[in-house]
């Protein structure tokens, strides 16, 4: 579709720039054309709006040509042809509208002395022409500009939701080794615990791929998801794990991304307990206010532990992700205090009925 | 080192993971040439347990609490055979370099297990080439370049420190030894000075004499001290000896 003939605001904008052009045309045929004013004005006026429309073909033959890839001579060719074509038609026309207009009183005569203007119109309508041409180009490198940033644009909204696909289905594969060794280990000493566990393990894996999709659910099965995590490692540490949870219950219903705590509360686990011989406590706290919702991960950790690799990855995931989403609306901060690790976020509580 | 047929071969097992161990006994139970003569839940057990027990042989877990395995090997000395079980396939190399007898992953199958274990028969019978001393140099030198040593873990009998590099006033070279300084004592550890100084951040440690390397925080003055020698006095009070070639690199750095 033309660009200019897409929008009606563009195409009067288009008219009014012809405007002067009639003019100039009006002049023309009035002083050195020998036209009376009055003819001079009538036929200037309903030749530049012919003309008009005659020149926004040439967005065709400017597209065909493009400015950066097609050599000088073809160029030259096919707009100096296509200004000669456009021309022509021009003159027809303006021979039709000397012979319709010499029928009326004011105009008797006019065709004869149009046509001594020939010349002069045929040389007005080639530069007219490539002067449609020049508008057109400028009309096609900015609608390739515009193209080019919403390309990248739209790359960027790609890669970004692509990142985020790929996270939601990422699970720590050495979260998955060690837990299969431990199966290993209790098939031959507790069978019907070993298959617990692998229950416990697939019904994890399982809630994880289901949230691939979806762009946000409750807190309430984010916490069970957190559950299905701990009961695994439950298992692999035993008493050493220690889980505690103060949620208020107006928080359970608030929207969060998916995958938003299960890396708070592996990193915990990871970082944390696994680094202490005794074991330590996990205390996550989620709670509404003033229309935000606030989730507090603690740990117990050994800031004398030998440095773990990954370290951080998974903080660093879930704050990119909640910058991304929320903007300024939502915060990410982490804090040691002696012995304790805390991870803190805030965002935006969004119910299911506001979020969608 | 030639064993005996009917010697058991001393072993310990090292894993913070109930679990684990329990699979490593499983498998070993099948062997009754094997005595597990203990079994370590972190690092700090694993080299006491090491200096009190000499065992011949280790199964080593590599991330645990207060000592990594890499750590613990470093402590104990690389003249047992060692085999490191772990979950990540990224410490491999690293794990060959400072001359382990193998490297399981986690699951570990039991063709795979009797691998290795074949493997330290013949590393502790004398057929495989044992690790030479310079192990401990190398598991300072297999480190990832551009992660230096945040800490120094020391052994004194059967106990470890940790000396946070931080708290490193200076290291000094006593023949295999090094004795590094911090926090008005000395702790003694076997490694060469020069292992040490390629293992320490060059932005933070400068090595200013054949035997000494500084931590650069604690560099108070430089004193000319005779005919082209210089001393550095540390916030400690201490005078370090700077030899010229130490002169110049600590006038480079402290010109920056």
């Amino acid at each position: 579709m033309h660009p200019i003939l897409a929008q009606l605001r563009r195409l009067l904008l288009y008219l009014l720039g012809w405007i002067p052009l009639a003019g100039m045309l009006t002049y023309l045929l009035a002083v050195p054309g020998g036209l009376s004013w009055l003819e001079a004005t009538t036929v200037a006026l309903i030749l530049c709006l012919l003309y008009a429309f005659v020149c926004l073909a040439a967005w065709y033959p400017c597209q065909a040509t493009p400015l950066e890839r097609s050599s000088l001579p073809r160029f030259l060719a096919t707009h100096i042809a296509a200004a000669v074509v456009a021309s022509a038609i021009w003159l027809l026309a303006a021979r039709t509208l000397g012979r319709m207009l010499t029928g009326l009183e004011e105009f008797r005569g006019v065709d004869v002395r149009l046509s001594k203007d020939f010349p002069l119109l045929f040389g007005t309508g080639v530069l007219l022409y490539l002067l449609a041409v020049g508008f057109h180009y400028v009309l096609l490198a900015v609608e390739a500009s515009r193209e080019a940033e919403a390309r990248v644009m739209q790359a960027s909204v790609l890669a970004r939701e692509a990142e985020l696909r790929a996270l939601k289905a990422q699970v720590n594969p050495h979260f998955l080794f060690n837990s299969l060794n431990s199966i290993s280990a209790l098939t031959a000493s507790d069978p019907s615990k070993a298959r617990e566990m692998c229950i416990l393990l697939g019904d994890f894996l399982r809630r994880t791929l289901g949230l691939g999709e979806k762009p946000s659910i409750p807190l309430e099965e984010e916490m069970s998801l957190v559950h299905a995590f701990l009961a695994v490692e439950k298992i692999r540490y035993g008493a050493r794990l220690r889980m505690e949870e103060i949620i208020d219950k107006e928080a359970l219903d608030a929207q969060v991304p998916p995958l938003l705590l299960q890396p708070l509360v592996e990193n915990a686990v990871g970082h944390g307990i696994a680094n202490l011989v005794e074991g330590g406590w996990i205390r996550l706290t989620a709670q509404r206010c003033d229309g935000d919702l606030s989730i507090v991960v603690e740990n117990l950790f050994d800031p004398e532990a030998p440095p773990r690799r990954r370290n951080g990855v998974g903080l660093a995931n879930v704050r990119q992700r909640l910058e991304a989403r929320y903007g300024d609306r939502a915060s990410f901060g982490t804090n040691i205090e002696g012995q304790c690790f805390r991870v803190a976020i805030r965002l935006p509580a969004e119910t299911k009925e506001r979020a969608s | 080192m030639i064993r005996e047929q009917n010697k058991k071969i001393r072993t310990i097992i090292v894993d913070d993971e109930d679990l684990a161990r329990q699979v490593l006994r499983e498998f070993l139970s099948a062997h009754p040439e094997i005595e597990i003569v203990a079994e370590c839940a972190n690092g700090f057990e694993a080299v006491k347990c090491a200096a009190e027990l000499e065992p011949d042989l280790l199964f080593l877990d590599i991330q645990m609490p207060k000592l990594d395995g890499f750590e613990v090997l470093e402590l104990i000395g690389a003249d047992r055979a060692i085999i490191f079980v772990t979950a990540y396939d990224t410490f491999a190399i690293r794990a060959f370099e400072v001359h382990a007898v193998d490297y399981l992953l986690k699951p570990i199958s039991a063709a795979r297990f009797e691998a290795a274990l074949d493997r330290a028969r013949e590393r502790l019978s004398g057929k495989l080439p044992s690790a030479p001393l310079v192990a401990m140099e190398l598991a300072a030198a297999a480190r990832p370049p551009s992660q230096y040593l945040d800490r120094i873990p020391v052994r004194e009998g059967t106990s470890v420190f940790i000396i946070p590099v931080a708290k490193l006033d200076y290291a000094e070279a006593q023949d295999d030894y090094v004795a590094l300084a911090a926090g008005g004592k000395k702790h003694l550890k076997q490694q060469t000075i020069s292992s040490l100084e390629a293992a320490l951040d060059p932005s933070r440690f400068l090595r200013i004499h054949r035997s000494y390397i500084v931590n650069l925080e604690r560099v108070v003055k430089i004193e000319p001290y005779g005919k082209d020698t210089h001393v550095a006095v540390l916030t400690t009070g201490a005078q370090l000896p700077v030899s010229r070639a130490g002169h110049a690199r600590l006038r480079a750095f402290l010109d920056r």
